[in-house]
């Protein structure tokens, strides 16, 4: 009896210490991610003198000075950034979603002799990498006339091999195709069924992709820096990356840090409103061993 | 001619609705050729030719069969040859983000799923640690850059402590500049490995860690004996996938260096090399070469991949 209360005591803080080291863990790492975030914060509130002056851990009162500076920069058309970052992404999400969608459902729903041969397609091309054919998506885009434009930065985005398999998971688990047999018995055409009794029970999968392809397009480096050069086409990561090239030591560092915030502001926002459903997201879709 | 209903029904059952399967999916498959499929025909048959611009002349194109792959692993005055330099860079580069990655994911996966932890505050810790993961890479890049900077916040306070003297020049330094990038990628990317293995780990049938518990398994047997190789195929694709991802490293190194990958060159990856051929020269042989072989190495991987997810079944 003894040694049976000293056992499950030993146990108890046993489990107390683990946890106290776990917990320990989660919040060295909580910090180790915000700290560069709550940096950028901090530096993005205070004048340049002031920045040059020395390291602070508080906030200051210069926020809304740098906003307008960064703002009204003669050399860095933020707010065009912004606004061209925000077209661009949009579309891509939607055209992305869309067409992703509408072809999980053509192979879902539909029996025909390339449906296999089509899926496999898609499974083997999902991990190739687009900066492998980015030497003839150039050239392609050069002989069209299609450099400073966003149509190669869009249209492409119909065929997102990841999404679809997002979605195909998705529609397995679960769209009936009993739906799908009671719509035709009531007369509706098929592209017809697809739109308005289909897509709308897809929501949720449509919600989530919208937000990842959008991030995805807002992030983008690689092709926008191929194919764009004229300033009023540029999108937020080229501006960001011209704050890098540029002659740094003449800069006003509160503009500087005002950009940054500038450019992934509106995502971490987004995330913080929907967090719950991105992270439940994640795993959706994603290849089940 | 009035038809029974008998046959109308026979009829309305022998309706084929392949072409619709076809119809829905041609916007998709006709996107994918002429934006990724003819251009990756165009790159790999770019590598077989001589085709860039010196100075204001364009030389080429012409065909030079393999001279381009040959020139590639020549090495130059200093017996380095540059691809093989950079592929070695992007693996290091891969490896001081990946292992910490992993190990850490697998840690925190565990720590979140454990009944007997039963840890508090999961959503919050869970939405902090994946939230770098949506960051732009080229600003988070930006942002250490000003962070470890000659007159940045890191020497600032180096210097407030009286730790150095004079601010360390951080980018001019090879390990610092590469375990910046290391703890960036780090950080951008392990809460997505979290989620993905917190979700393997849920997957294994829950009777079986209570039995182990019953038989008296501590939790490291536990671990080593029942979750570790019931993970290994989410674990094996998770790697995988993650290699596949670090071949692609760009936006960071590029950013932080300026696309120089100094110094000497010790942080410029496959891409970024990838990039300086097709951007700043034009030359569309060797890049095109460069691709080529990226490709290979991609569709060897995701073989392993496939291998590794057909296996268990």
């Amino acid at each position: 009896m003894n040694a049976n209360y000293y056992d499950s005591r030993k146990a108890k803080i046993q489990l107390t210490i683990s946890r106290v080291v776990v917990y320990a863990i989660l919040i060295f790492l909580s910090v180790l991610c915000l700290f560069s975030f709550y940096m950028l914060f901090v530096n993005a509130t205070r004048s340049n003198a002031d920045l040059q002056g020395g390291f602070r851990l508080l906030p200051s009162n210069y926020f809304l000075k740098n906003l307008v500076n960064a703002w009204n920069d003669a050399s860095i058309n933020i707010p065009r950034g912004l606004l061209n970052s925000f077209i661009v992404a949009s579309c891509t999400a939607v055209l992305s979603t869309y067409f992703s969608a509408l072809t999980a459902y053509g192979i879902h729903a539909y029996d025909f002799k390339l449906k296999k041969a089509a899926f496999t397609f898609v499974m083997a091309v999902m991990v190739i990498p687009n900066q492998v054919s980015a030497v003839g998506f150039y050239q392609m885009c050069v002989k069209l006339g299609w450099t400073n434009s966003y149509i190669p930065l869009i249209v492409p985005s119909i065929a997102a091999p990841v999404v679809f398999f997002y979605m195909k998971q998705y529609m397995e688990s679960v769209l009936p195709m009993e739906i799908v047999d009671a719509a035709r018995v009531d007369g509706s055409g098929e592209f017809r069924t697809f739109n308005t009794i289909i897509l709308p029970m897809l929501k949720p999968a449509l919600a989530v992709q919208m937000i990842f392809n959008f991030v995805l397009s807002w992030n983008n480096y690689f092709m926008p820096a191929l194919l764009l050069d004229k300033a009023e086409m540029k999108t937020v990561p080229l501006m960001i990356a011209q704050l890098r090239s540029a002659d740094y030591s003449k800069f006003d560092m509160g503009k500087v840090y005002m950009f940054i915030l500038l450019a992934i502001l509106p995502v971490v926002v987004v995330y913080i409103i929907l967090s719950k459903s991105i992270i439940k997201g994640v795993t959706a879709g994603s290849v089940k061993g | 001619m009035k038809r029974l209903p008998d046959s109308r029904k026979a009829k309305r059952k022998s309706i084929s609705y392949a072409k619709w399967g076809y119809l829905f999916i041609a916007p998709f498959f006709l996107t994918y050729a002429i934006f990724n499929l003819y251009p990756l025909i165009l790159t790999i048959y770019n590598s077989f030719f001589e085709n860039y611009r010196s100075g204001l002349k364009q030389v080429g194109p012409n065909f030079v069969g393999l001279a381009n792959y040959v020139k590639l692993f020549t090495p130059d005055a200093n017996g380095t040859i540059d691809i093989l330099k950079y592929a070695g860079n992007t693996v290091v580069l891969w490896l001081g983000g990946a292992i910490p990655q992993i190990v850490i994911a697998l840690l925190l996966a565990i720590f979140f799923t454990s009944h007997r932890l039963n840890i508090r505050g999961q959503q919050f810790f869970k939405t902090v640690i994946y939230m770098p993961n949506l960051i732009m890479a080229s600003a988070f890049s930006m942002l250490f850059f000003t962070l470890f900077s000659n007159v940045g916040p890191v020497n600032q306070l180096l210097i407030q402590w009286g730790v150095v003297d004079t601010a360390i020049d951080f980018f001019s330094i090879k390990i610092t500049v590469r375990s910046l990038i290391c703890l960036m990628n780090f950080l951008l990317w392990f809460g997505n490995t979290t989620i993905l293995l917190m979700a393997g780990i849920m997957g294994i049938d829950q009777n079986l860690f209570e039995a182990a518990e019953i038989d008296g398994a501590g939790s490291i047997q536990v671990f080593f004996k029942v979750t570790l190789p019931l993970l290994m195929p989410i674990l094996v694709y998770t790697i995988i996938t993650a290699l596949i991802g670090g071949l692609q490293m760009f936006d960071v190194p590029q950013v932080l260096t300026n696309g120089a990958g100094t110094p000497n060159r010790s942080s410029m990856t496959l891409i970024m090399y990838l990039n300086n051929y097709l951007r700043t020269s034009k030359n569309y042989g060797m890049a095109g070469a460069i691709s080529v072989i990226i490709f290979i190495i991609t569709g060897l991987l995701s073989l392993m991949v496939y291998r590794s997810l057909t296996k268990k079944d």
